[in-house]
């Protein structure tokens, strides 16, 4: 079922997307960067590595979210409601959220703050694009959507364009990396993943694979009515996202929710009025 | 019908005797018994088959309406005496206009003022009944224990009136009934007001100078919002000469929409949607327990139940469309607000403004999808609502603090309260908890309906995640090495509290039962047709479910064998809490405050707009139901 | 294979150095060089990585500091002392404020030597002290599970 082949592929797909982002990255840097299979090797290392906590329970949040994570792509690729996969996932960034907040160090509590400033920032859209998707095909089943003879980007252009600005938020990427970010030397150490190491890091890597496939799964949704064209969209729109991640530097939290709203209420809002008044 | 008649006088009964008991050990017997008395008529109540067979029963008509005259007349004296005394006019001319009215109503039509049926019992009214008497009963337990410390400990120079607080909560509780049982629009009125006077009586309890003027405000735009009623009473006896609720649901729309719309506007002022939001945030003053069953619980409720109760008639005019713009505005404004405050007690005031917007905007929409998401709102918000203010009661009299920064590491200092705060915040905006459901109801409704409106839903959904969420965060974190509190909480506290967060629990973990036996035959007797929850969504809720319960269970065996170090402080940590050794190695403490974005939104700013946009929504509101 | 070889994150701290070798380290992650080919990440925060680059000697405020570093790193993990100045003190090892090399307060794995060290040979080191760290990792295994093992 589609849903066993999520939770087993999942993994392994957002692993070498993964890796590709690395090497894209280090290519466009001028330089070679690391093998594909790195991300790999990073969650292998971590797995041995010792358990370390600040706080005793700080970790059991982190096993929940990734749990909850895995539980979102799985509701979403079963083809549920997508106004269900999406509180899901909300719950699962709250745990998230929760764990920084319980590790009691400034860096994560920083880290814990502009995450939540960037939940603010991405969840009107995602909404909007659900509601987008149920004007244009009266159903919020992920199901019905897929199934649906048009190609939904047609319909729903602004929502598109809105749905990839918060998705630069979701992946963290620049200029919305917030909260923790990839990159070497941060203003904040590592933001909210700063006290976690171990197993717990390699559960925050992997939940991250798991929803980097639910996104790009996401963005398919717009093209499902021809699958190749979907496929082939998604992967250019990780690129994509990757290009914007090298060439802009960090916005403050305050231009990125501020910008993010913008975003949300002209492309998303009109979007969904100039449907409702056709319709 | 005697059971109704009984719950309505009962607590009546019992608030006047209140207000004469001294003596500390009757108070208690007497709030337990009538407070369990209620609990279990309200229990009964929910299983009998409605709406009830009250039209037997005929009461001497003539004199009661006069008996009620007086006693609004008298009210009315005594508001006009206070309006007075505090060189208030716009009380006296309120209170006076809206007597007057009425005055001038019962004598000129004094005979045709008759309804067949005064009472009317139906699953809406039982719900409303059921939160009434069982949170509302929990409350005043809770009171019990919580007005001593108040008195004898936490608050020694507030005067000591204890009997008269008590008498007006059962009072208050016993007019909350009639209130939803009454089909006679004279009698809901007279409740309506009762309930006005001891919004009033009660905010001013502590007697200061802030307490007096906030409870002022609160009295004036309650009396507008009284007179409006009036207005709408009087209004509607013209178009279709009858005094009956159920009458006024059920005629043309054309004919009766400008009291529907008068009576939307009361129920506005008295849950305190944008413009008249200010008065519930001035309300805070007062004791906890008012607090929660006036200002969060019971009394607001019954302004959205009035606007719910309209539904029918104002779905898909221009005015349920204001009134839904007036409570998506609402929702939105005051979410944003509460993230930028830091008392506890203001951001659950804005976030019950917030809540009782949405309601608002579904009984704006009207449709059997937005009816049925509207009611599941009120149960939730009523039960998690309480949950939170009692817990915040609790905390402030053992930190003497009220401020959201000063509950750090409040997990380990006061577990159990930290805990159930977890609880009924995640009852508020968490799925798979009620008001996550409610929440997608409403989404639904709205996208079938009017899905312009969507925009306020999603906004204001994402701000509500952001205050909780800090606010979470805040309780779970540790800072410090903070010592458990010897005591949390007294024994009549505890009874309430725990009550409440199984509730909270149970009635998600029941919500399918609930919606299919109360709320969901509600919305059927209204239009025939109700929506629910799919199967297959409910066992993806209830697997949620299952996973967020695993979360404190698996705190059980987890922890074992884990290295503790310190948090990641630049390597210049210093043993003992989160320490480092700063410049001139003096050793400094890390203090974490939360973001309140003051630079990006400002209460006030945010509050002028509202009540300006609101404003001119409901003027609009007011002239689109006269053409 | 364990995969910690193959994926060395790195904690760079300048105790008391000039910044010599720290520029030279930073080359390492410059394009010309480019270490993330071996995997390696320059994460500031100890409790992410496995090996510690030192450059500098020891003195008064960095003692305190790079103790509690060492600590909040979990096992298994090494220790790098990069340039003269971590390694013995350098020039500077006379001097009053200075007392020693890190080695005087935490067990070294890898020296590499230099003033200032010369990238090439900072690679070679980590690359040296990834061996160590596969060692240390298949004795950690191979210890009764309850019990911690301190490194030495």
């Amino acid at each position: 079922m589609r849903v066993i082949l999520y939770l087993v592929a999942a993994p392994v797909v957002g692993c070498l997307l993964s890796g590709w982002d690395r090497r894209i990255t280090a290519r466009m840097q001028g330089r070679r960067g690391p093998p594909i299979l790195q991300p790999l090797y990073d969650v292998q290392k971590l797995w041995q590595k010792e358990s370390m906590v600040v706080r005793r329970y700080q970790n059991l949040y982190i096993l929940f979210f990734l749990l909850l994570v895995i539980f979102t792509g799985a509701l979403f690729f079963a083809g549920s409601d997508l106004l269900l996969v999406i509180f899901a996932l909300t719950l699962a960034a709250v745990f998230f959220v929760l764990g920084a907040y319980k590790a009691s160090s400034p860096y994560s509590f920083i880290g814990a703050e502009r995450e939540l400033i960037q939940i603010m920032a991405y969840e009107p859209m995602i909404l909007l694009t659900a509601i987008g998707m149920y004007i244009a095909t009266r159903s919020f089943s992920v199901d019905a959507i897929a199934g649906h003879p048009t190609l939904l980007v047609l319909v729903l252009p602004g929502v598109f364009v809105g749905f990839l600005y918060t998705l630069e938020i979701k992946f963290r990427k620049s200029p919305f990396d917030l909260s923790s970010s990839h990159h070497a030397h941060q203003e904040l150490v590592r933001g909210i993943t700063t006290e976690f190491s171990g197993r717990t890091l390699a559960m925050i890597e992997i939940a991250h694979w798991y929803e980097t496939v639910f996104l790009l799964g996401w963005v398919y949704l717009f093209f499902a009515s021809s699958p190749l064209l979907g496929v082939l969209v998604s992967l250019l729109v990780f690129v994509f996202v990757i290009l914007v991640d090298n060439v802009f530097a960090r916005l403050k939290w305050q231009t990125a929710i501020r910008s993010a709203w913008l975003v949300t209420a002209v492309l998303g809002f009109g979007n969904i009025l100039i449907l409702s008044l056709m319709h | 019908m005697a059971l109704a008649l009984f719950m309505i006088l009962v607590p009546l009964a019992a608030g006047l005797g209140l207000w004469c008991v001294k003596s500390d050990g009757i108070r208690k017997i007497l709030v337990i018994g009538v407070t369990l008395a209620v609990c279990a008529c309200a229990v009964a109540l929910a299983g009998l088959p409605t709406p009830l067979d009250l039209a037997g029963v005929s009461l001497d008509h003539h004199w009661l309406n006069w008996g009620i005259l007086a006693v609004e007349i008298a009210m009315s004296l005594y508001i006009m005496y206070v309006g007075w005394r505090a060189k208030h006019p716009l009380i006296v001319l309120l209170a006076l206009a809206q007597t007057g009215l009425m005055t001038w109503f019962e004598f000129s039509a004094g005979s045709q003022l008759v309804a067949s049926q005064n009472l009317f019992v139906d699953k809406l009214a039982v719900i409303m009944a059921l939160i009434n008497g069982l949170v509302g009963g929990g409350i005043c337990i809770y009171a019990l224990g919580y007005m001593r410390e108040y008195h004898e400990v936490a608050h020694r120079k507030v005067p000591d009136r204890r009997p008269l607080f008590f008498a007006l909560l059962f009072v208050f509780m016993g007019a909350m009934f009639g209130l939803v049982f009454a089909n006679n629009l004279m009698w809901l009125f007279l409740f309506w007001e009762i309930t006005t006077l001891c919004s009033f009586l009660l905010i001013g309890y502590t007697q200061t100078e802030e307490a007096a003027r906030n409870a002022r405000r609160a009295l004036v735009m309650n009396l507008a919002g009284g007179l409006a009623f009036a207005v709408a009473i009087v209004w509607c006896f013209q178009k279709i000469h009858s005094i009956e609720l159920q009458a006024l649901i059920g005629s043309k729309q054309a004919l009766v929409l400008l009291p529907a719309a008068l009576l939307c506007f009361a129920g506005i002022t008295k849950s305190a949607q944008l413009p008249f939001s200010s008065w519930l945030l001035g309300a805070m003053v007062a004791p906890t327990p008012v607090s929660a069953l006036l200002h969060s619980s019971t009394m607001v409720k019954a302004g959205v139940y009035l606007v719910l109760r309209m539904a029918p008639v104002i779905t898909g005019t221009k005015v349920g469309m204001m009134v839904a713009m007036v409570g998506g505005a609402t929702f939105v404004i005051g979410s944003l607000a509460a993230i930028t405050t830091g008392e506890a007690k203001r951001v659950l005031a804005w976030s019950t403004i917030a809540n009782l917007g949405l309601i608002v905007l579904c009984g704006g929409i009207g449709t059997y999808e937005a009816l049925w998401a509207g009611v599941l709102l009120i149960i939730f918000h009523a039960v998690a609502k309480c949950l939170l203010f009692l817990c915040v009661g609790t905390v402030d009299h053992q930190l003497h603090s009220l401020n959201i920064e000063d509950m750090s590491g409040l997990i380990r200092r006061m577990p159990h309260v930290a805990v159930m705060m977890l609880i009924g915040m995640a009852g508020m905006f968490l799925a798979p908890f009620g008001m996550l459901i409610s929440k997608w109801a409403v989404l639904k409704a709205v996208v079938d309906a009017a899905p312009l409106l969507s925009v306020f839903i999603v906004f204001g959904s994402s701000a509500t995640l952001f205050f909780w969420v800090k606010w979470m965060g805040k309780l779970v974190e540790v800072v410090g090495n903070d010592e458990p509190a010897k005591q949390e909480f007294v024994p009549s506290e505890a009874v309430a509290l725990y009550g409440l967060a199984t509730a909270t629990f149970l009635t998600c973990l029941l919500f399918p039962l609930i919606s299919s036996r109360l709320v969901e035959p509600y919305v059927v007797d209204v239009y025939g047709q109700t929506a629910s929850l799919s199967p297959g969504n409910v066992i993806i809720m209830t697997i949620m479910m299952a996973m967020v319960m695993l979360f404190p269970l698996s705190f059980i065996r987890h922890g074992r064998g884990v290295k503790m170090v310190d948090a990641y402080l630049g390597g210049a940590n210093v043993k003992g809490g989160v320490r480092f050794l700063g410049s001139a190695n003096a050793v400094e403490e890390v203090t974490m405050h939360n973001y309140y974005l003051r630079g990006l939104l400002s209460e006030s700013v945010l509050s002028r707009w509202g009540v300006l946009g609101c404003a001119v929504l409901l003027v609009v509101m007011l002239m689109v139901a006269n053409l | 294979m364990s995969g910690l070889s193959k994926s060395p994150w790195i904690l760079h701290y300048d105790a008391s150095s000039c910044n010599g070798c720290d520029i030279e380290v930073l080359a390492c992650l410059t394009p010309v060089f480019d270490v993330e080919r071996l995997g390696v990440v320059n994460t500031g925060n100890p409790k992410h990585a496995d090996i510690f680059l030192v450059t500098g000697a020891v003195n008064e405020q960095s003692r305190n500091v790079i103790l509690n570093l060492y600590n909040q790193m979990p096992e298994p993990k090494v220790v790098v002392a990069v340039g003269v100045c971590a390694a013995t003190g350098g020039i500077f090892r006379e001097c009053y404020n200075i007392s020693g090399g890190v080695d005087s307060i935490i067990p070294v794995d890898v020296y590499v030597p230099g003033c200032a060290a010369r990238p090439e040979a900072i690679i070679d080191g980590v690359v040296q002290a990834l061996g160590v760290l596969e060692r240390k990792h298949t004795d950690m295994a191979a210890t009764i599970p309850n019990q911690t093992r301190s490194a030495s």
